[in-house]
């Protein structure tokens, strides 16, 4: 296993937010965390890389104890994009190339060039390298975001929510370009999300959570009409179409 | 994770942008030496800037260059680092804080240190107040009162520090919490006055002005010793900056320690204010001019917008200080009121067009 999660908890003194969490992650495996809103599911990314640190529990990178590693250490095997990224008055080239800081010494070598070129070739951005970030649409924000991911050339890419203000096109785009990262590039992939049917349609396994713990946890047979009526408290029906399943609402 | 690495058209582009960049910075550095000369050479008596420069290079002797070395170049050395110091510090701040108002006056630290400043002058003996308006303060220990206008911005500076991390630190809020703190420690110096006799009362009002017109070479030289660290310091976290510029989680997710770099670059920032208030008075706007101006030009990239602020912001408190002293000659303005004339306006223009930073 890539990643052990063990018995992870998190909360604030008024209330706790994460209990006993466990889970285990393989390489070349996409993860899509599923539940509803407040349920935990950032503040278990967050856990992941230690930018919240639990109350209780482990995190082992390959038996490495995260929460004891140092945050450049942490850095170069993880990978965080949040839910909103603040675009800057930076170019795409130096936007992702700040994705080389743990690697970076006192200055850019020849290999993060290189890097930063391979990936903004690999998502096609290398027309818009030399435009500022703040001109770009929340779409190509975004897939800026995850190329300064990518070039950390981390072994897990953790994303929280990173297609919930994308339109229809841009999220297919995005989910296509993580699904294709984590088959050609051995990574594993954690992802937020909150559309049933976009997770169903590009992810591995599913964490469904519920009140800060694991209500179900597998590949797609556990995303049933009950599952999801016991997490989001809604009724659905689960059909097939073009081979995949989809999650229609009783409304 | 494999990537391919082959270095391709897209690197040689950028190659070429950044060649436009350093280009800029050599520009400013170019403006700078010229201003600095032609600063020189204007004044009560105008001494040509061919005699300033083969005075300077070849050391040659007589009476220009008396004046040169003993009045002007130390004014226009004192301009320079502070502006570039008030610039930087800027700079950071707004980067640290991760907002575009942020600059040393507009958050009060600079009025903060200049009440630590006047405590130690006219309470614990560090300097002499006199009726002279030419010699208003004399800084006796000006360790004594760099240390004591250091720890009044970093009073100032941790108040700052605690509210930002609050979910109420907007912009607009920080400003607010300026202003209070420029009241406060404004208060604390007018309680000081207060006590103080009626000519002293006109020579500390006059030291708060802001002019660099006062600063002698052991002046110089402690604003640079502080200065030229505090921007080595600068660089080197260059990427750490822009990192925080992209957000905490993202620049902690990238393996820099957000908050360590937070508060030393608000505690460097802050020491640079406190030297230059100590010795130079309150030079306002400086910190807000600079990076702005730099920014619309060349952008965020804090390792163009670092030292171009620096250059920036010398050539704005040199530019202001030779008008100082031309546009009323034989009248010395004080610099610190043509940087407000500049600076106010500026920070209206960013508060009215939706401030980015």
């Amino acid at each position: 296993m890539m990643l052990e999660v063990d018995g992870v908890g998190f909360g604030y003194p008024s209330h706790p937010v994460l209990e006993e969490v466990s889970f285990s992650v393989r390489s070349e495996e996409f993860i899509a965390i599923l539940g509803p809103n407040g349920v935990g599911k950032t503040t278990l990314l967050r856990c992941l890389n230690a930018l919240l640190r639990p109350g209780a529990g482990s995190v082992l990178l390959e038996d490495r104890d995260v929460l004891a590693m140092s945050r450049p250490e942490i850095a170069r095997e993880m990978a965080y994009v949040s839910q909103r990224n603040q675009p800057m008055r930076m170019t795409v080239f130096d936007s992702v190339l700040l994705g080389r800081r743990p690697h970076m010494g006192f200055d850019v070598s020849s290999r993060d060039l290189a890097v930063t070129e391979g990936i903004l070739r690999r998502l096609n951005l290398s027309d818009l390298a030399l435009r500022y970030v703040d001109e770009m649409s929340g779409g190509e924000v975004q897939k800026v975001a995850i190329a300064r991911a990518l070039v950390q050339e981390p072994r897990i890419l953790l994303l929280d929510e990173p297609t919930s203000s994308l339109d229809l096109k841009n999220q297919l785009e995005i989910l296509t370009l993580v699904r294709d990262v984590v088959r050609d590039h051995g990574v594993a992939a954690l992802m937020t999300m909150h559309d049933l049917n976009l997770a169903l349609r590009f992810a591995d396994r599913f964490i469904l959570m519920k009140g800060g713990a694991i209500h179900a946890a597998g590949g797609r047979e556990v995303v049933t009409a009950e599952t999801i009526r016991n997490v989001y408290d809604v009724p659905v029906t689960v059909e097939q179409c073009c081979g995949f399943p989809v999650v229609v609402p009783c409304v | 994770m494999h990537i391919d690495l082959q270095a391709g058209p897209v690197a040689s582009r950028y190659a070429g942008y950044l060649r436009g960049k350093r280009l800029f910075l050599a520009a400013c550095l170019v403006v700078l030496l010229a201003l600095a000369c032609v600063s020189i050479s204007v004044g009560s008596v105008t001494i040509p800037v061919a005699e300033v420069v083969a005075t300077l290079v070849a050391g040659r002797p007589g009476d220009a260059s008396t004046i040169i070395w003993n009045i002007r170049l130390p004014r226009v050395l004192a301009a320079c680092v502070a502006g570039a110091g008030l610039a930087i510090a800027g700079g950071v701040m707004q980067s640290v804080l991760r907002n575009p108002l942020s600059s040393p006056y507009t958050l009060g630290i600079s009025h903060a240190a200049g009440f630590g400043a006047a405590v130690a002058i006219s309470l614990l003996g560090a300097g002499t107040v006199s009726a002279h308006i030419a010699d208003s303060v004399v800084v006796r220990n000006p360790y004594l009162v760099t240390i004591c206008a250091f720890v009044a911005a970093m009073v100032a500076t941790g108040a700052l520090l605690a509210i930002s991390r609050t979910r109420s630190s907007q912009p607009e809020v920080m400003i607010l919490v300026g202003v209070a703190l420029a009241a406060l420690f404004t208060a604390g110096t007018t309680f000081l006055q207060y006590f103080s006799s009626a000519d002293q009362v006109a020579a500390i009002v006059f030291w708060t002005f802001g002019d660099v017109g006062r600063a002698s070479w052991p002046d110089v030289a402690l604003l640079t010793a502080v200065v030229l660290p505090c921007m080595a310091w600068f660089l080197l976290n260059r990427w750490n900056y822009n990192a925080l510029d992209a957000g905490d989680d993202t620049a902690r997710s990238l393996g820099v320690h957000a908050e360590r770099v937070r508060v030393t670059g608000m505690l460097l920032s802050s020491l640079i204010t406190a030297v230059v208030v100590s010795f130079l008075g309150i030079i306002g706007f400086i910190g807000l001019l600079g990076p702005h101006m730099v920014r619309r030009l060349i952008g965020d990239d804090q390792r163009f917008l670092l030292p171009g602020s620096f250059l920036v912001g010398a050539i704005i408190l040199l530019v202001s200080d030779t008008l100082a002293r031309i546009v009323l000659a034989p009248i010395v303005l004080p610099v610190g009121i043509l940087t407000a004339f500049f600076g106010a306006p500026l920070f209206l223009y960013l508060i009215v067009r939706g401030y980015r930073r």
